[in-house]
């Protein structure tokens, strides 16, 4: 399977579609956007293991229970906000408090709902699934991780949440790189500041990184994939050997990545922090670059926070 | 004893047992369990195909009871059929209970799906009868909303996809006991007209008296032979039925019952 140069939609119905194979029991439940994830091309292979709902959200949660309940593997799809805040009570009940096997995959997160607006643009679903006991939450950087780790969600049982970018992005990692569930990747080392970056925001720490390199700052830069459960080990390590950190990520910085960064720091070693990432702001309508640019999630925020953290740990 | 006697039996059992098990915790969901208890007296000891000493046959007919709070009747029915033993019924919400108020299913042997949330289990019935017809298999699930219940989204999501799909693998009843928390159904939101709704979402609809054991008996025979829809058996019950300070009454929903109470009733009820 092509894992380079391809837009990441593409390579999960790749991997959807041989993992059925291997699964009978692999099933997906869509909602009316199945044209938008391309798993029409699941549905040309498995037509009788495609069950799609209509614009209904909320029973396509309740249905992915009720086929987990039989034994089925439902793999959910719709767009980041209605993947969490619309079906909250759905995820929270028929499927985790249910001890329901469902795959999770919301599209489109962040700002990367660009042109279609505030509306569905979750920089909120993160924090919202990780309130939830025994969640999972995935997001992958590039199609090598997302076909790395796919075995290892479907060998999972629980749910998970997969935070799913559509588009191309460029390679971050070698074909063959292995990862694990709940294990960050480290991508570069560095010795005075450590950036966690996860999803398209490992693209802006790696620039960070160059930038940073030429004004004598060493940084490391560390993928959290996987948001919960959370690798403390990975975090502590680079905390006792920088001393600073900086988190980066495409959603508020309240209940994210920077939020989940902080419980394991504060409660462990309180080394200086900062956080890049939306400030408790609703998301609006615009091109990949302005929203990054508005937001401040670009390279350079990242700069300006690691040199504020290497700064006040002096 | 003729099928009727017997299962009229039966569902008096489920009703005596509810009200012990509801009596020893002194409060609970009476009148919404108490108006399922013929229905569950014809599934349980006629129709479906179970068998309490293998709870986890994959080729059983699925229970669920969306309208979870009706659990103690759902307890008292299993203790009876001898998934486990009576005793148990008088830990109902007692610390560290396998009966918890709303049916669970990782508590409760014999119980199929976890509900509580209304409209969540009908949601996840459809799920299950939607597995039965992918794989073709002979098996239904059965499940029980409120009338109340029907109140709520998800069930008319559920309800239109269930009837799009044509899934005779689903049969459903509607617990018709004119009553939630907050007073009647007419007057809070009106749920009338009921039948006329199932049948605009492409479902085979039967309107009967929900607490005659032979016309549900007979309904679900006319479900089990109707191809290619899902069916809705819309019981006529009385909230509270068969309790003297419970039936009919607006505010049984979730009451107190003391012991005397509930031992008054099941002697009321007669042998």
């Amino acid at each position: 399977m092509k894992l380079h140069d391809r837009q990441l939609r593409d390579i999960y119905v790749d991997l959807l579609i041989e993992a059925a194979k291997k699964h009978p029991n692999l099933v997906i439940v869509e909602a009316d956007l199945m044209k938008a994830a391309k798993t029409t091309g699941f549905a040309e292979v498995f037509p009788e293991r495609t069950v799609n709902v209509g614009v209904a959200e909320a029973n396509m949660i309740g249905v992915a229970a009720g086929l987990s309940n039989m034994g089925k593997l439902p793999f959910t799809h719709t767009f980041t906000p209605f993947a969490t805040r619309r079906v909250y009570d759905q995820v929270m009940l028929s499927v985790a408090y249910a001890q329901l096997n469902v795959k999770m995959v919301g599209s489109d997160p962040g700002i990367m709902a660009t042109l279609n607006g505030g509306t569905h643009m979750s920089l909120e679903d993160v924090g919202i699934m990780r309130n939830i006991p025994t969640m999972t939450i995935f997001e992958p950087v590039d199609g090598v991780q997302l076909a790395g780790m796919f075995d290892q969600i479907i060998e999972h049982y629980g749910p998970v949440y997969i935070r799913l970018l559509r588009q191309e992005f460029p390679s971050i990692f070698e074909e063959g790189t292995q990862f694990t569930l709940g294990k960050a990747s480290k991508i570069k080392d560095g010795n005075d500041v450590s950036i966690f970056a996860t999803g398209i925001m490992v693209h802006e720490a790696l620039q960070a990184r160059e930038i940073l390199a030429k004004e004598g700052i060493s940084a490391s830069v560390v993928n959290i994939h996987t948001v919960k459960p959370i690798d403390k080990e990975a975090i502590l390590e680079e905390a006792k050997k920088t001393r600073a950190i900086v988190t980066a990520e495409n959603h508020n910085i309240i209940n994210g990545l920077g939020s989940a960064v902080a419980e394991v720091l504060v409660e462990h070693d309180p080394v200086v922090m900062e956080r890049v990432g939306t400030k408790d702001h609703f998301g609006e309508v615009g091109k990949k670059e302005f929203l990054m640019e508005k937001f401040g999630l670009l390279a350079s925020d990242i700069v300006i926070a690691a040199r504020r953290a290497v700064e006040r740990k002096r | 004893m003729d099928k009727r006697a017997y299962l009229e039996a039966q569902a008096k059992e489920i009703r005596k047992e509810t009200l012990r098990c509801i009596g020893s915790l002194g409060v609970g969901h009476v009148g919404g369990s108490l108006s399922i208890a013929d229905v569950l007296a014809v599934l349980y000891f006629d129709k479906m195909h179970i068998d309490p000493k293998q709870p986890n046959l994959p080729e059983r007919d699925r229970f669920v009871l969306s309208k979870g709070h009706g659990g103690p009747a759902v307890y008292a029915t299993l203790a009876i059929k001898g998934y486990f033993d009576r005793s148990l019924l008088s830990t109902l919400n007692q610390s560290n209970t396998d009966l918890p108020s709303h049916t669970d299913k990782n508590k409760t042997i014999g119980v199929d799906m976890t509900t509580g949330s209304l409209g969540q289990g009908f949601s996840a019935a459809v799920g299950m009868a939607t597995a039965l017809q992918i794989d073709k298999a002979e098996n239904k699930v059965y499940a029980i909303i409120g009338d109340g219940e029907s109140q709520e989204g998800q069930i008319w999501e559920a309800a239109m996809f269930a009837g799009s799909r044509g899934l005779d693998t689903l049969i459903a009843f509607t617990d018709f006991n004119k009553f939630q928390i907050d007073g009647a159904v007419s007057d809070i939101n009106d749920i009338a007209p009921l039948d006329k709704k199932w049948e605009a979402f492409r479902w085979h609809v039967q309107v009967i008296d929900g607490h005659d054991v032979m016309a549900i008996s007979d309904a679900i025979d006319v479900a089990k032979n109707t191809k290619g829809m899902p069916s809705m058996i819309i019981l006529n019950t009385v909230k509270g039925k068969g309790a003297f300070f419970a039936e009919g009454q607006a505010g049984s929903h979730n009451m107190p019952v003391s012991m005397e109470m509930a031992n008054e009733a099941i002697e009321r009820l007669g042998k």
